[in-house]
């Protein structure tokens, strides 16, 4: 009992051969063998998918999953191979990752970093997982990002946009392809100035944690920055589900623009709210009353019915992208389930095919040989054009999708409409951004 | 012997054998098999079952014998993580200061509270405590961010100040450990095709719930436990006699308090994050649930119920689609697709719902929760061997 | 003033869905002794009426339209309500619009259903048995019934719009002459405020100038002398647990344009509720509609932005601080009589 180890698959296998047939304790030790964590056997390769499957987000949770089957159908060659054929890298052939079957194993992370902490490590311990990824919220992420570096074994995000995920809580074997909430005011600030004017009065609602204050951060200083005026920034409680209280002061305040820095269900209820209290036709400073969005789910939208039309936002992806990565995945995805992905279940496929693909170059699965392979990894045609995943904080660069919701939607997946693509310049920043200081990203962990 | 009677003594020593060789009885399906999905014997589940166990046997000091329900039980338990948690960014990985402190802190914690709310009986009681557990947990997660991290909890980290541990090597993790020896070693034996896990971090939970399991027999068989069963049975008799009931009430409640401070202490020692939702009302609703699923005031019922809870939490809902479809490819085809359209909402996302009705139907069928029907059970064993079944059931019921 | 009047109105808003819940909670703990953890649920099961009501109304079948495509390129299939066939594109729209409305009239028989069922198949059964295990078996109740919903209708919010004559907002402030703007108040939630007034006021008449709420009443204070005078004590109280089951159900189904209705509503509203029920005092029901009205109110000034500034995180924490200072200075909350549920 002298280092820490994952494994038992690693042991299985080898303990197999060395005791086949005998009835005697054999008493193994898995790092002589491994090297690192759940070191995968010849044949297959197992794969953690936690996502929330319970609780308020878990229609989200389980289109991530959707997302996973079809990249772990594509890795093992079936389907119609769907981004692999756009993807810039080329080493992925359809035969699983290094010739292995990938197999999965999900798990319910419930939105609460608890519950996805203890099913990652089921993962881990007991199913042999040698990748963990998924999730619907930043703080999930966060958690099971610091678990898996210190098991040793990579984290492939899914949908989190908390700066704090690449910042001040950033870890080597973590990586994140999704954008943050500084990209989100970054790319919004600009087209909002375009569409509203730089002389605009703000007023932020913010849901009390993390996520809140980070992206009511980078909204201010962003729309500040091209002259805006920030009357006033409320702090909203995350189980609040009536905002009238709330929403009510905003018209007498001053204030002619109201941003909404909820998102899921709060983002749902404080918009139609927003949208009850009568905002939309207010005059407010001589000017049209206006409402934003930082962080749009298309899933979301939905529930937000008509309310969201016109309403400008942020988002990652979407499915009426017309490059042909975006393409080839909405036509696999759309032929499989009959609708098309979101942005979560966009994430969720990009990210195993990158983890797959880094293996693949790297021809190992040690969890540093892969964060070697990711590090400053160029890529393209995977639905946002050409991507860097920075070595100095694992999150990918790439244009920003600018969108609102549309006026007259032709079905009803149809919800919003990309007003602007934003270049990846615009939305880039220093590793030690001052909204993503405090964190290390540390060294990457091979585990036993 | 210990101080306990005969059928005390055997069943403390029956939870003993049980926990030492958990990673045997956990593990009954040979890896690779189908049945491994059924396999609980990993650390981190085992780990949760011990911990979960003080838990609930803590609770149990409190409503079990003094009948009050409390329904903020999991403040104490996030006060206690968050107060390891500290020790641990603060003074040392090791985790003897950390348990000491989260037992410490969640017994002041549950003084003051326990001051308060045991002012007011019944259902005001365990308004008051739920009060007191919300506040807990809304200023946890908002306000108090910089204390307790907010959303993403609080872990440690490589740069925190650790004043008696040197300074990590570069790549080294924070993790938790003993004098040395840390919480996640594990030592695997291979038997045939069976794989059993021995972690360290189980073994120091499993410890702390045996010295808990037997302090609670004692405070049962105490002349102290005896007063609290009088406080359950009448207060205003007891009152009559002269007798201030509530110092013995508040006593239970710190003890209580205590043993969700220990439970939570060593759920960071286990995995080092705290976050807030484990003080959210569904989180003390929990363990309401475990204490009466399993059998309250039972010596036993608590760690039964607990770890039913926690067996369902993690292993039905990660059964998906495809090992439906293992379980049932010998099927013929049309039978499969039934079966799995049958058995598929019941598991995965849909656990919450099975677990939902497995709690009806214990409430509705065994009102003394699993210990009874582990008893009825035994009846029905002991009318066919023999007649003379009338001393001592499997359990002491109470 | 303006915000004070502002925020009262919010109280009294946000007030009556918690009186409402709590009203039907006391009925049921007073009349049955039986603590409900699945009212919520019933509160949740009400808005999904409103749901199911808007999408049978709008149940549609699928014709092709070759000139557009879907988002995969295949040819567009428009749905076509049924409704449009029967009675026309302009009278359908009407009713699809008025589907909130129209629900009402389905979520009385389906909530009393609902209640009947649950009393006589389960809740009957646990008279005699204590609160702990009546709280149990509720719970598991509710957690079965939300989970039922979700596996129908998913996680996320369901939008439910109100009329489209309730849309928009009435301007108080130039009504009593303030500036314009500065009290504005969307009409559907005053008429949720009105309609709550005259469900509240239709029970308590009921209560107080039938018959047979004379005998609910002397049932509650003093269920074995009722018993005695050879009342059917019980049947009664069925039909109680069907009204207080209509009136969550109702509360439900006029909160749907508030708020759009997802499956774990119930058990957002659920402890909020019982808050207000214990702070009301247990089994008092005036206590409970005042509790739900002062709680409300209270909640909405504490979340104005100068509260806020004052003292940070109060809006987080307020309804539950003001139930403990109650508890504390009134033993059983603001009406409750002694000896309930103490023990």
């Amino acid at each position: 009992m002298s280092k820490s180890n994952f494994s038992r698959r690693g042991v299985l296998k080898t303990g197999a051969i060395a005791g086949a047939g005998l009835a005697l304790p054999q008493y193994l030790r898995a790092d002589a063998h491994a090297g690192f964590t759940n070191a995968p056997g010849d044949s297959e390769v197992v794969l953690g998918f936690n996502v929330p499957q319970t609780g308020p987000y878990a229609d989200e949770g389980l289109d991530e999953l959707r997302a996973y089957e079809l990249a772990v159908e594509h890795l093992n060659g079936g389907g119609d191979g769907g981004m692999m054929s756009t993807f810039s890298s080329k080493a992925l052939d359809g035969t699983g990752i290094l010739g292995r079957e990938v197999k999965y194993v999900t798990g319910d992370t419930q939105t609460k970093s608890d519950a996805a902490r203890a099913s990652a490590r089921s993962m881990i311990e007991k199913d042999g997982a040698i990748m963990i990824t998924g999730g619907s919220s930043s703080g999930v992420a966060v958690a099971v990002q610091a678990l898996c570096q210190e098991a040793g074994v990579i984290f492939m995000a899914g949908l989190t946009h908390s700066n704090d995920t690449t910042g001040k809580d950033k870890r080597a074997n973590g990586f994140r392809h999704f954008f943050n909430s500084y990209m989100s005011g970054a790319a919004l600030a600009p087209v909002l100035a375009a569409n509203y004017g730089t002389d605009r009065k703000a007023y932020h609602l913010t849901a009390d944690y993390n996520w809140g204050y980070t992206t009511e951060e980078a909204v201010r200083s962003s729309t500040e920055a091209l002259g805006w005026e920030t009357v006033n920034a409320v702090k909203t409680p995350l189980t609040q589900t009536d905002f009238s209280s709330y929403i009510a002061p905003v018209l007498n305040s001053g204030a002619d623009v109201l941003v909404l820095n909820h998102y899921g269900g709060n983002m749902v209820n404080s918009l139609t709210n927003a949208v009850q209290f009568g905002l939309r036709e207010a005059q407010a400073n001589g000017k049209n009353f206006e409402i934003i969005v930082p962080l749009y789910s298309r899933l979301m939208a939905k529930g937000a019915g008509a309310n969201v039309k016109g309403i400008f936002g942020s988002t990652n992806w979407h499915w009426s992208l017309q490059d042909e990565g975006s393409k080839a995945f909405v036509q696999s995805f759309g032929t499989k389930y009959g609708f098309p992905p979101s942005q979560a279940a966009h994430t969720t496929y990009v990210q195993t095919l990158l983890y797959a693909d880094a293996v693949t170059r790297a021809g190992s699965f040690n969890p540093c040989a892969v964060v070697e392979a990711l590090e400053d990894f160029e890529f393209d045609g995977l639905g946002n054009g050409k991507t860097l995943y920075r070595g100095a904080d694992h999150q990918c660069f790439k244009d920003v999708l600018v969108v609102k919701g549309k006026e007259n939607p032709e079905n009803e997946f149809d919800l919003l409409e990309i007003v602007e693509v934003t270049p990846v310049e615009q939305v880039t920043y220093d590793p030690d951004h001052p909204q993503f200081q405090g964190g290390e990203l540390g060294t990457c962990n091979p585990g036993a | 012997m210990l101080g306990l009677e005969k059928k005390d003594f055997r069943l403390m020593l029956i939870v003993v054998v049980l926990t030492l060789l958990a990673p045997f009885i956990l593990n009954p399906f040979p890896e690779g098999s189908e049945l491994a999905q059924f396999n609980a014997g990993y650390p981190d589940l085992m780990q949760r079952f011990v911990i979960f166990g003080i838990l609930a046997i803590g609770f149990n000091i409190l409503f079990g014998l003094t009948g009050y329900l409390s329904f903020g039980h999991a403040a104490f338990l996030g006060v206690g993580s968050y107060a390891a948690v500290w020790m641990f960014k603060l003074l040392s990985m090791n985790i003897v200061p950390a348990i000491l402190l989260s037992v410490v802190i969640a017994g002041l914690f549950s003084l003051v509270i326990g001051f308060v709310s045991l002012r007011r009986s019944g259902i005001y009681f365990s308004i008051l405590t739920l009060a007191f557990a919300q506040m807990s947990y809304a200023l946890a997660y908002s306000v108090l961010t910089p204390l307790t991290g907010g959303e993403t909890g609080l872990q440690p980290k490589a740069s925190d100040v650790r004043l008696f541990d040197g300074a990590l090597e570069a790549g080294e993790n924070a993790t938790p450990s003993l004098f040395g020896l840390a919480m996640r070693d594990t030592y695997e034996m291979s038997v045939g095709s069976w794989v059993f896990t021995f972690n360290f971090g189980y073994y120091v939970a499993a410890v702390m719930m045996i010295l808990a399991f037997y302090i609670s027999i004692r405070i049962f068989r105490s002349p102290f436990g005896m007063m609290l069963r009088a406080i359950k049975s009448n207060q205003t008799r007891m009152s009559y006699t002269g007798l201030n009931s509530k110092p013995y009430t508040l006593a239970a409640f710190v003890i209580s308090g205590m043993y969700a401070g220990l439970a939570g202490g060593l759920l960071v020692a286990m995995d080092p994050q705290a976050g807030a939702e484990r003080m959210f009302w569904t989180a003390s609703g929990e363990i309401v649930l475990m204490t009466i699923l399993g059998g309250a005031g039972t010596l036993i019922g608590p760690v039964l119920g607990a770890g039913f809870i926690k067996y369902f939490e993690n292993i039905v809902s990660k059964i998906n689609k495809a090992t439906l479809e293992q379980w049932f490819y010998w099927m013929p085809d049309g039978i499969e697709d039934v079966m799995i359209a049958i058995v598929y909402p019941f598991v995965g996302k849909g656990w919450h719902l099975t677990l939902g009705l497995l709690f009806m139907l214990v409430v509705i069928f065994l009102p003394g929760g699993l210990v009874q029907g582990g008893q009825k059970i035994a009846a029905i064993f002991r009318r066919k061997k023999s007649s003379d079944a009338k001393d001592g059931a499997t359990t002491p019921a109470e | 003033m303006d915000q004070i009047i502002l925020q009262i109105l919010n109280g009294l808003d946000k007030g009556s869905a918690y009186a409402l819940i709590a009203l039907g909670l006391t009925l049921i703990f007073g009349t049955l002794g039986v603590v409900n953890f699945a009212h919520g649920a019933l509160f949740m099961m009400g808005s999904f009426v409103a749901v199911t009501v808007s999408k049978l109304l709008t149940l549609s079948h699928k014709v092709v339209d070759e000139t557009r495509t879907d988002f995969l390129g295949n040819p567009l299939q428009v749905d076509v309500p049924y409704i449009y066939d029967w009675f026309g594109e302009a009278a359908g729209n009407v009713m699809i619009d008025w589907a909130v409305p129209i629900s009402i009239l389905f979520a009385i028989p389906i909530m009393i259903g609902i209640g009947f069922a649950m009393e006589r198949g389960l809740i009957k059964h646990f008279y005699k048995r204590p609160h702990a295990d009546q709280i149990l078996v509720t719970f598991g109740l509710a957690i079965v019934l939300q989970e039922v919903i979700k596996y129908f209708y998913g996680a996320n919010p369901i939008p439910t719009p109100a009329p489209e004559a309730f849309t928009g907002s009435f301007d108080f402030g130039v009504a009593f002459g303030f500036d314009p703007n500065a009290i504005i108040y969307p009409y559907w939630r005053l008429v949720y405020f009105f309609f709550s007034v005259v469900v509240i006021g239709a029970v308590f008449a009921f209560l107080q100038f039938t018959t047979f709420g004379m005998v609910v009443r002397a049932g509650m204070a003093d269920r074995e002398t009722v018993g005695l005078l050879g009342i059917d004590i019980d049947k009664r109280f069925t039909i109680m647990f069907g009204i207080a089951a209509a009136v969550a159900g109702l509360a439900g189904v006029m909160y749907t344009p508030i708020l759009s209705p997802n499956y774990h509503m119930g058990m957002d509203f659920l402890v909020l509720s019982f808050v207000v029920v214990v702070v009301g005092g247990m089994g008092s029901l005036p206590g409970a509609v005042l509790a739900g009205f002062l709680l409300g109110v209270l909640e909405s000034f504490a979340s104005m932005p100068w509260v806020i500034d004052i003292a940070p995180g109060i809006n987080q924490i307020i309804i539950y601080l003001v139930a403990i200072i109650i508890l504390l200075t009134r033993p059983r909350g603001l009406m409750g009589r002694k000896g309930v549920m103490e023990d």
